[in-house]
């Protein structure tokens, strides 16, 4: 997939929300369609269990408009959390630009959040891709939940970031870190790009 | 390298106010009639007032009133970039040609003159040159002139000679006047009482101004939603303490909405300011190779031409293959600075472009510069008969072989003509010449001396200097035809300081020690007398026997030892005429076909005639020996045919 487009002038990113189930993904991704205006979002499209959890995936394009002359446009993916989901997740992990890994901050939910990540590690792998080469921020969600339930940030960079990238602690609910964290994943995303064009 | 001026930067397009109308009126007076009125004029003002601005609308009004003007804007970093760029090529006096002969030359940001002592001179220089030539000079800063620390005093003078004049902040109605015109340029509309707002927030400078309005456009457009005066206040942070206060309900309700919608917007300035950088990063990236290169003296034509480009299309490939061809070209300079350093200050080897050209030029160079006459193979050392009359030479020899260039050097061998000075001389060049990357020249002063006057009539003594430049040892057979050459002395003389100096071996042959040859330079004598002096002797007993073994031996004839043994003791005072002997000899023994013999040797050199001698019917012969030894050498001196005695009586009875 091609990042940047220098002759039809377009820039599309792909990123993909990963990481365990109940973490907050899909929460991160309705929370971002409720800021973008209307003209600038397509629609959100949504597949869930009547329990509201991601069967299949969920998909928010976003149109950023006329940069530096280029048309730009995000595509924001989550994966189902679940277990034996892991064929959706790695064919929505296909050709993603960034990745926004979403952890559950809550101290029970820690194993999940490193089998997980290992998950994500695996995936890309299949894919050809080295999860130390793909952009790649944490995010750890629910932050607002009483703390001796769950992990404090720097814990959690502890036990999760053991890459050293960017982290931002979140409250998706109420969009708390969420914009910060697709910042930051752009940012990396857009300086690749930059390091893209070089090769 | 200069800037282009921007063609939006004109006075068309300039805003003028209270604050700056001074100055936009002298940059028109200027503009109008360069180098007559205000010389130089120096512009000051705080960061983002228009300096640049006016600046470059002062070079395009110029331009429009008089086409054929030569002008130059450029900042000062640009300034001192291209002066160090002409320095490290060389070529500092072009630099100053070239700035000699603009008509207006506009210089930005002098301030950055600070601790540039070096510039300060420079520009010192190019300010009175320019301004006798009537040229017109416009400069800008951010403060005054004697404002710049560690300005040179002369400096201030000549700056502060014209006119000095600043521009403020913009008040108000410039202010919105400013606004109104950005945003018709931008084609953004806004309420009535929007940019008025703007303008009444305190900015320091109009590109603050800038900066609000742009937030306001993008606001505009991602929300699709216009502006009004109060909202205006909210996006800026304007926000009145009085307006807060009283309805601190609404203005959260409202912040907190606003906040919401910004959330997007500030992501969205976000990336926009990310692919700004990202996008446009492999400008950058070609933008520092170029001031790389140029700084190193280049030519980056084909670097600049990429950046006229829209997309990236492998910019780095272009770099690294920009720096593979510089690479070349250094390697290829190298080289022929090394052979010709006259050859090396070439143009074409500071320009990628023509590496080719480059490639043909070395090439040449490497042509013009083949090895220079090496050793004969026919002297070998081996062959060098050693006795105690040269053994102090061929010891000498063998040390300086040795350790070439660091014993003995130079190696000086005299001795009289016919002693083997040439073989040794050669000798040494062959075992000097198995080295690695050895390049011996071996020759006669002669052959030397005609080298360098066919040089000198083809026009090509740099070629001929670069050929034995590159000599890891030189060796001359006599030295003494340098006599009264006085050109050859001198080359000799700078190739000898040369080689001797990076530890090359020299090896010269002279019949008489140096200080007794007439017509050679002193220097030249007193630089041969520096090293070793050998001198070869008469040789002794122990040379002729073993130059005779070896001579009869290549012929295949193996001698009674009488016959050697006759020879050796035979008084020769060179090995030269001792083969003169032999050869007479042997030729003696061939005539007769007879052997070679002591007796035969004896007959022939000591003018007993052979028992049957063609010669002798009918001659007359005074019975002197005639040998080539005595004191009569030519046979020619000797009278063969006597007066009759008593033709000779009535003579002297006349």
């Amino acid at each position: 997939m091609s990042l940047v487009n220098f002759t039809t002038r377009e820039i599309t990113c792909k990123i993909v929300y990963y990481g365990p189930g109940r973490s907050g993904k899909t929460t991160n991704l309705h929370y971002i369609y409720g800021r973008v205006p209307d003209s600038r979002r397509g629609r959100m499209v949504s597949l869930a269990t009547q329990t509201d959890r991601t069967l299949f995936f969920d998909f928010l394009p976003i149109d950023l408009g006329q940069i530096s002359g280029f048309s730009t446009r995000f595509q924001l993916y989550t994966v189902p959390g679940q277990v034996y989901y892991n064929a959706t997740r790695r064919l929505v992990l296909q050709g993603a630009d960034g990745v926004v890994f979403v952890g559950d901050s809550q101290a029970r939910q820690l194993d999940e959040n490193l089998e997980s990540l290992q998950n994500l590690q695996s995936n890309l792998l299949e894919h050809g891709v080295d999860i130390r080469t793909i952009p790649l921020v944490l995010q750890y969600n629910k932050q607002d939940l009483p703390r001796e339930l769950i992990l404090s940030p720097a814990d959690l960079d502890d036990a999760l970031n053991f890459r050293g990238v960017p982290s931002f602690s979140a409250d998706a609910l109420h969009g708390t870190g969420v914009f910060e964290t697709l910042k930051g994943i752009s940012e990396l995303v857009l300086k690749k790009l930059a390091a893209g064009t070089a090769a | 390298m200069s800037s282009v001026l921007n063609p939006k930067y004109s006075f068309a397009t300039f805003v003028v106010g209270a604050a700056n109308r001074l100055a936009v009126t002298a940059g028109h007076t200027v503009a109008e009639s360069p180098g007559a009125a205000y010389n130089p004029l120096f512009i000051y003002s705080g960061s983002g007032l228009g300096k640049t601005h006016l600046l470059m609308a002062v070079g395009h009004a110029a331009k429009k009133a008089a086409p054929q003007l030569n002008i130059e804007y450029l900042t000062l970093d640009e300034y001192v970039e291209a002066f160090h760029a002409s320095v490290a090529a060389g070529q500092g006096d072009a630099f100053r040609r070239r700035f000699q002969n603009v008509d207006v030359l506009l210089v930005d940001d002098v301030q950055f003159l600070t601790n540039r002592k070096e510039m300060q001179s420079e520009l010192l220089r190019l300010t009175e040159a320019l301004q006798a030539a009537g040229r017109q000079i416009v400069l800008t800063s951010d403060r005054p002139p004697p404002d710049i620390a560690d300005l040179d005093e002369r400096l201030i003078s000549r700056l502060s000679g014209g006119l000095v004049v600043d521009m403020g902040t913009p008040d108000y109605e410039t202010r919105v006047a400013i606004l109104r015109r950005k945003a018709e340029e931008r084609g953004a509309r806004f309420e009535p009482g929007v940019l008025e707002t703007v303008a009444q927030a305190e900015v320091g400078n109009v590109r603050e101004l800038m900066g609000a309005l742009n937030r306001l456009v993008a606001f505009q457009a991602v929300n699709d939603t216009s502006i009004n005066a109060e909202t205006v206040k909210q996006i800026l942070g304007l926000t009145g303490e009085g307006a807060a206060a009283a309805t601190p309900g609404a203005g959260r309700a409202s912040a907190a909405k606003a906040g919401g919608g910004d959330e997007f917007g500030e992501f969205l300035a976000d990336v926009t300011v990310t692919v700004g950088k990202a996008v446009e990063a492999w400008r950058a990236r070609v933008g520092e190779a170029v001031l790389r290169w140029e700084g190193e003296g280049y030519r980056t034509h084909r670097l600049e031409a990429l950046l006229q480009r829209d997309a990236p299309g492998a910019v780095d490939q272009a770099i690294a293959a920009f720096a593979e061809d510089v690479e070349r070209l250094k390697a290829l300079e190298a080289e022929v600075s090394d052979l010709d350093p006259a050859a090396a200050g070439q143009s074409v080897f500071r320009d990628p472009e023509r590496l080719g050209e480059a490639e043909q030029a070395a090439a040449k160079i490497r042509e013009g510069a083949a090895p220079p006459p090496g050793p004969s193979a026919a002297f070998p050392l081996a062959a060098f008969a050693v006795g105690p009359s040269n053994q102090v030479a061929v010891s000498a020899a063998r040390a300086a072989l040795e350790r070439p260039g660091k014993k003995y050097n130079p190696l000086v061998l005299v001795g009289k003509s016919g002693l083997g000075k040439t073989h040794l001389l050669n000798a040494i060049g062959l075992e000097l010449a198995r080295g690695k990357r050895a390049v011996v020249a071996c020759l006669s002063t002669q052959a030397f001396i005609d080298e360098l006057i066919a040089a000198i009539d083809g026009n090509h003594v740099d070629w001929w200097r670069a050929r034995y430049r590159r000599a890891t040892a030189l060796l001359l057979d006599d030295i003494q035809l340098l006599t009264g050459k006085e050109r050859t002395q001198e080359e000799l003389f700078n190739l000898f300081n040369l080689l001797q100096d990076k530890d090359r071996q020299l090896v010269f042959t002279a019949p008489a020690h140096p200080n007794t040859l007439s017509g050679l330079e002193e220097r030249i004598v007193s630089r041969l007398e520096g090293g070793l002096v050998a001198e070869l002797k008469e040789p002794d007993r122990e040379v002729k026997r073993a130059v005779l073994e070896r001579m009869l031996g290549q012929q295949g004839v193996h001698p009674e030892p009488a016959l050697i043994d006759y020879l050796a003791d035979r008084p020769t005072d060179s090995v030269r005429s001792l083969v003169g002997l032999l050869q007479r000899v042997v030729g003696a023994a061939a005539a007769q076909d007879g052997p070679l013999s002591a007796g035969l040797a004896r007959e022939v050199l000591e003018g007993q005639a052979p028992r049957d001698t063609r010669r002798s019917s009918g001659f007359r012969t005074s019975g002197l020996v005639v040998s080539s030894l005595g004191g009569i050498k030519s046979r020619e001196k000797v009278v063969w045919d006597w007066i009759d005695v008593a033709d000779r009586m009535i003579e002297e009875f006349r």
